[in-house]
């Protein structure tokens, strides 16, 4: 246990830099440029475009019945996928932090695998899969199940490309913090659920809200895989995301732009609650290591 | 018997842990589990509480078979060696971690459960405590938190895995007498493991000696000391000079009092305090001289040095009293007489 990582706990200290003052101000003012222009810039445009014609315009065009349904199917989208990719990941953390067993490394090069494939290859998969030219696409529609261009694929399509997050976070976290704890409380009479609520989800709670909050933010904003097996029908399978395109291309620039910017305000808001829980993360983190040193 | 193995074995890949350990420990003992470091004795703690199972062999508490029981039903206390008290609970809140998690049924209610732990506060010492986290404590404090923990669902064997190990030189000594008078107002089994020898006399009523996965010896500490039946411990245990009689000096041997005309063994170990040391009256002929000696409290460690001879005890460890001491006068570098009273003999 008291073996760590030295990188973590040995940092090296910063080298002193005899960098000229113009060298230091330039790197700054190139990163500035950079963020304002292709950050702060763009998402001031959406607001802006948003508000063109007028508050009344932009709420109007929310509560259009198209961008409504939509509003309804992102929702109902990362209800479905969050908890089913925080069970994944609590069992697939669980299950490589606490056992040996053959193929652990393959597993998590697996869970690995959604981040390094286009998400538009996630779409055709499941395409090729379920769709009606697809293996199992004749079995499907001889019994009356829409899965391609139906909310089923839109679930399917989010959870291949979410499903890594929540793993990816609590792995190295339940490694750090051992099993010990949950050894004690065994010891003490409790049972195998009364120690995961009591104990463990006690002490990976910030990390595992940390990855809930970035899988959200991954479900609500898909739009790749989404997209191949939508079919775009408004009103019945486009998320927010797919609605923000499909109103552009018909040049309801306004109802574009304020989907839009629905859209860009879930990020800023995930930008906060993302560095508030990094912040409590990593004191959870020392805790756990300080406790591990002594 | 409050705890009966029977032909325990455990084995890591190809290293053997535990090779058929068979053990009865009486009701009421506190045992310490003893020996070196990889020598199987955690494991051997860990198979007990049921954290760990044994390849082959049983498990009995109280006379109940539990090899197949989970740790939760061996109504055990375990103490962890680094406390693992749980970080994100109050004192209080861990002690009576073991009384909210009981089934509805035993479960006492909140007025029950304030009063066991304070009861067990008191006991341990730390009443004042009760409201702080775990990192707001010294390592001693957490220690008896984590014991107060173990005793609060009143299990039948307390289980300690180096419950001093992680602590302060003087901090341990106080733990040490401190853990020995609450046994015994308690009374529970229990079973400690440690690696250090002094801490294992000091604390215990029967030690286990155990190596290399099996046990070399059981008995009370002074059986182990004074009757060591190997070797390993009587090296292990305390103090001790090794003469390997084969390739010694057989002259001066005899000289020193020990038989080699029809010895008893290949290895005679003479404990320190069975070294008795003389002045000389034929310093020419003496190949021992005195070379420093140490204050360990009540007695005197003089470190002799032996000249010529390489292989079997170059260096000498006598012990004796101060006074004594005084009264021979002894000066660094002194030539002396040593008198064996003691040996015991190995093959």
């Amino acid at each position: 246990m008291s073996a760590m990582n030295p990188s973590f706990s040995h940092r090296a200290k910063p080298l002193t830099l005899n960098d000229s003052a113009w060298v230091r101000y330039t790197l700054i003012l190139i990163s500035l440029l950079t963020i304002g222009l292709f950050l702060i810039l763009p998402l001031a445009t959406v607001l802006i475009a948003a508000f063109a014609k007028g508050w009344s315009t932009y709420s109007s065009s929310l509560a259009e019945p198209d961008a409504l349904a939509a509003m309804r199917l992102t929702l109902l989208t990362a209800a479905i996928t969050v908890p089913l990719t925080t069970v994944f990941g609590v069992s697939a953390a669980w299950a490589i932090a606490r056992f040996e067993f053959k193929g652990k490394n393959l597993l998590i090069t697996l869970i690995d695998l959604p981040f390094s494939v286009s998400p538009v290859i996630a779409g055709l998969i499941y395409v090729l899969i379920f769709g009606a030219q697809g293996w199992l696409g004749p079995w499907l529609s001889d019994h009356d199940i829409k899965i391609i261009f139906a909310v089923p694929g839109i679930v399917l399509a989010t959870l291949f490309v979410t499903f890594p997050f929540v793993a990816r976070e609590l792995i190295p976290l339940m490694q750090e913090i051992g099993h010990e704890e949950e050894e004690a409380a065994l010891s003490l009479g409790a049972s195998g659920w009364q120690t995961f609520f009591k104990i463990t989800v006690p002490n990976i709670k910030w990390g595992l809200l940390y990855g809930v909050l970035l899988c959200n933010a991954r479900a609500m904003g898909e739009f790749g895989a989404v997209s191949v097996v939508s079919g775009h029908i408004r009103g019945l399978t486009n998320t927010l995301p797919l609605h923000v395109e499909v109103s552009y291309n018909e040049y309801d620039f306004v109802g574009a732009f304020a989907s839009a910017s629905l859209l860009a305000g879930l990020a800023v808001v995930t930008l906060v609650v993302k560095t508030f829980l990094e912040w409590k993360q990593k004191q959870d983190l020392k805790a756990a290591r300080q406790a591990a040193a002594e | 018997m409050s705890i009966s193995l029977s032909n325990i074995s455990k084995q890591f890949g190809a290293f053997k842990a535990l090779d058929n350990i068979n053990l009865e420990i009486p009701e009421g003992e506190l045992v310490a589990l003893l020996g070196p470091s990889g020598c199987g004795k955690t494991t051997l703690l860990r198979i007990i509480a049921g954290l760990e199972q044994a390849d082959q062999g049983d498990v009995f508490l109280k006379g109940n078979k539990v090899t197949d029981q989970p740790v939760k039903n061996r109504q055990i206390g375990f103490v962890f060696q680094h406390y693992v008290l749980f970080r994100h609970m109050t004192v209080f809140d861990n002690i009576a971690f073991g009384l909210r998690v009981k089934p509805r049924k035993q479960r006492p209610n909140e007025t029950e459960i304030r009063d066991k732990v304070h009861s067990l506060l008191h006991l341990v010492q730390l009443d004042w405590l009760h409201d702080r986290f775990p990192d707001q404590l010294s390592g001693g404090q957490r220690q008896r938190i984590a014991l107060a923990r173990a005793l609060a669902v009143e299990p039948s064997v307390l289980l300690l895995d180096e419950p001093f190990g992680a602590l302060d030189a003087s901090v341990r000594k106080d733990l040490r007498l401190w853990l020995r008078h609450l046994h015994h107002e308690l009374n529970v089994t229990s079973i400690f493991v440690t690696h250090d020898q002094e801490e294992a006399m000091e604390v215990s009523s029967q030690i286990v000696v155990l190596n290399h996965g099996k046990i070399e010896q059981k008995g009370t500490p002074s059986e182990i000391y004074d009757q060591p039946q190997s070797d390993f411990v009587s090296r292990f245990i305390g103090q001790t000079n090794v003469f390997r009689i084969e390739d010694d000096d057989h002259d001066w041997l005899k000289s020193t009092g020990i038989i080699v005309d029809d010895p008893q063994g290949v290895v005679a170990h003479v404990r320190p305090h069975n070294i008795s040391v003389e002045k000389t009256a034929d310093p020419g002929n003496s190949p021992v001289y005195l070379k420093d000696w140490q204050h360990l409290g009540g007695t005197i460690r003089l470190e002799l040095n032996r000249d010529g001879h390489n292989g079997s005890a170059t260096t000498i460890y006598a012990e004796m009293p101060n006074e004594q001491f005084k009264d021979l006068a002894l000066h660094k570098g002194d030539r002396v007489a040593l008198r064996i009273k003691h040996a015991h003999w190995f093959n």
